[in-house]
C-alpha cells in the first residue's frame, strides 16, 4: 500500500515569550492510502499541532514530515462564512486555490447533490442545521479533491446526538470517496469507532504511546455499528487504562 | 397556521404602531413648538430678530436663492463633502491593509497613529493652506485630516479582530494573505465598515466646513463665516439649518447603501 504520510522522529518546541513549549517529541508513524487513523491523547498534548505541520501550518523543529499529496483541512468549527451562501463557501475553497473551474465546480456542485445539500445551495450558513453545516464545511474541503484529510475535532462544536449521526455521515463521505484522513480527537469512542487504526499521545511532550491497528466484524461497519462490536470495549478499556487520566 | 393571526397578536401590533405614531407625532410638535416659540418671540420682540433671526426671514433667504447664489455654496460644500469623504474611506480603508499586512509596520506606526489621532487636526489648518493653496483642495485635505486617521484605526482594529478560525480555514487552502484579505477580513468586517462611514460622514462635514472656515471662498462654511462678519444673522441661520439638513441626508444615505449591501450580501 502507498505511503501517504510519514512522521520520521518529529520534535516540535514552541517558542513563547514566558519559555519555550516542547509540544511533540520524536513522533514516528507512517499513514497508508485508504486508511483512516485516529490520533487521540489527553488535552493539551499536541493533537491540533500534529496537523498543522501535517498541513504546512508550521514547520518541525525536528525531524521530517513526508506527505504524498495534498492535504485537506477540516476545523473544530465549519467556518462557513455567513456572507456566503452554502454553494458560495462550497467553492471557497477552489477560489483561493485558483482551481474553480467548470470540471471542479461540476465535481463540487455532484458533491452537494450527492449530500443533500443541493436544494440549500442558495440559503445561507445561518439557515442550516449544526451538521448540515459540518457536512457544507467537509463537502468545500472534498471539493479541492485533497488526498489526505485532516480533521481536526470536527464534530466537537455540536451536541451529542447530533455528533453521533455526523460522524458516521462523515465515516461513511470518507469510505465511499476512498479518502486517506487522520482524525483528532479527545473522545475516545470517537476515535476507536471512526477509524482503521488509533495512535494514542501522552501527556506534553506528545510522545506516540500506542499505534495499533482496531479490527471489527465486518470491517466496513459504521461508526455507530462498531460501537456495539464487543471488540469496541476492548479497545476502549485498553486505551482508558493506558491514558491513565488523572482528575 | 402562519396566516392565522390571533387577536392578541392583532393588538400587540396595533399597540407598536400607535405607540410609533406617538412618538412621531411628539417629535413633528417639538419641532413645531420651537419654529414657532422663535417666530412668535421675534414678532412680539421679546428677542431680537436682527441677533436671532427668525424663521419667516430663514424661510425668505431660502425662497431667494436664485439671487444669493445659496445654491451654489450648498453644491460646493457638498462637492467637498462627498470627495473628502470618498478620499478619507478608500485612502483609510487602503493604510489599515497595509497594517493588517504587516504587523511589522502596525507596530512602528502605532506610536505615531496614537499622536495623530489626539492631535486637534483644526490646527494644521494655516499649515495646510500654505501646503496646498487656499482653495477647495484645502478645505479637501482638511476634511481628510480630520476623518483619516480615524477611519485608518478603526478599520484596523476591525481587520485585526477577524475571527482567527476563519483566517486559518482560509489558510488551510494555502491563501496567501492578500486572498485573506480580500475572501475574509473585509468581508467579514462590512458591519465595522459602515459604522465607521457614519462617524465619517459627519467628521468629513466638520473637516469640510472648518476648512471653509480658513479658506473663506465659498461653501456654507463660509457664508456661515461671511454672514456672522456683516451682522446678516439670516443668512448665518439659513445656512446652519441647511447645513443640518445636509448632514441628516448625507448619514441616510450612508444608512440606505448600508441596508442595500447587507442584503446583497447576507441574502434573505
Amino acid at each position: 500500500m502507498r505511503e501517504m504520510l510519514r512522521f520520521s522522529d518529529v520534535s516540535l518546541t514552541y517558542q513563547a515569550e514566558n519559555g519555550e513549549v516542547e509540544a511533540l517529541r520524536d513522533i514516528d508513524f507512517s499513514v497508508y492510502e485508504g486508511e483512516l487513523v485516529s490520533v487521540i491523547g489527553p488535552s493539551g498534548c499536541g493533537k491540533t499541532t500534529l496537523l498543522s505541520l501535517i498541513a504546512g501550518l508550521e514547520p518541525p523543529t525536528d525531524g521530517t514530515v513526508t506527505i504524498n499529496g495534498t492535504p485537506g483541512y477540516m476545523l473544530q468549527k465549519d467556518n462557513l462564512l455567513d456572507w456566503r451562501t452554502i454553494r458560495g463557501n462550497v467553492l471557497l475553497g477552489l477560489e483561493i486555490c485558483g482551481k474553480k473551474n467548470t470540471a471542479n465546480t461540476d465535481y463540487a456542485d455532484r458533491l452537494l447533490g450527492t449530500y443533500g445539500l443541493w436544494e440549500f445551495r442558495d440559503k445561507h450558513p445561518s439557515q442550516l442545521s449544526g451538521g448540515m453545516r459540518q457536512r457544507a464545511a467537509l463537502i468545500r474541503t472534498l471539493a479541492v479533491k485533497p488526498e489526505l484529510l485532516l480533521l481536526d475535532e470536527a464534530f466537537s462544536a455540536l451536541d451529542y446526538q447530533a455528533r453521533l449521526v455526523v460522524a458516521d455521515d462523515v465515516f461513511n463521505i470518507l469510505k465511499r470517496e476512498k479518502k486517506t484522513a487522520v482524525i483528532v480527537t479527545h473522545d475516545i469512542a470517537e476515535g476507536i469507532s471512526m477509524a482503521d487504526r488509533l495512535i494514542v499521545l501522552t501527556k506534553r511532550p506528545g510522545k506516540v504511546q500506542t499505534n495499533i491497528l482496531l479490527e471489527f466484524d465486518p470491517p466496513d461497519a459504521t461508526p455507530l455499528k462498531r460501537r456495539e462490536d464487543p471488540a469496541f470495549r476492548g479497545y476502549f478499556k485498553t486505551i482508558w487504562e493506558g491514558l491513565d487520566i488523572h482528575v | 397556521m402562519c396566516n392565522v393571526i390571533s387577536p392578541e397578536r392583532v393588538a400587540y401590533l396595533d399597540g407598536k404602531r400607535k405607540r410609533q405614531r406617538l412618538i412621531r407625532l411628539c417629535q413633528f410638535s417639538v419641532l413645531l413648538f420651537t419654529v414657532g416659540l422663535w417666530e412668535g418671540l421675534a414678532r412680539i420682540g421679546i428677542i431680537d430678530a436682527f441677533l436671532m433671526s427668525q424663521p419667516s426671514r430663514v424661510w425668505r433667504t431660502i425662497a431667494n436663492l436664485q439671487n444669493n447664489n445659496l445654491l451654489s455654496h450648498i453644491g460646493v460644500t457638498l462637492f467637498e463633502t462627498v470627495v473628502g469623504f470618498a478620499i478619507g474611506v478608500v485612502l483609510g480603508i487602503f493604510i489599515a491593509f497595509l497594517l493588517w499586512y504587516s504587523d511589522f509596520l502596525a507596530k512602528v506606526s502605532e506610536p505615531f497613529l496614537v499622536v495623530l489621532n489626539a492631535l486637534p487636526k483644526i490646527a494644521l489648518g494655516p499649515i495646510i493652506i500654505i501646503w496646498v493653496g487656499a482653495g477647495m483642495q484645502a478645505v479637501i485635505v482638511m476634511a481628510l485630516a480630520i476623518s483619516l486617521v480615524v477611519t485608518v484605526m478603526e478599520m484596523f482594529n476591525g481587520f485585526k479582530n477577524t475571527d482567527t478560525e476563519l483566517i486559518k480555514m482560509a489558510r488551510t487552502f494555502g491563501a496567501t494573505r492578500l486572498q485573506t484579505f480580500i475572501k475574509i477580513a473585509f468581508p467579514s468586517n462590512l458591519h465595522t465598515l459602515f459604522s465607521c462611514l457614519k462617524i465619517n460622514i459627519g467628521l468629513t462635514l466638520v473637516g469640510v466646513i472648518a476648512g471653509e472656515f480658513l479658506v473663506s471662498r465659498a461653501g456654507l462654511g463660509y457664508l456661515i463665516v461671511y454672514g456672522g462678519q456683516v451682522f446678516q444673522m439670516d443668512l448665518v441661520m439659513t445656512s446652519v439649518i441647511i447645513l443640518a439638513a445636509l448632514a441628516a441626508m448625507l448619514y441616510r444615505m450612508v444608512v440606505f447603501l448600508e441596508r442595500i449591501v447587507m442584503r446583497a450580501v447576507k441574502g434573505s
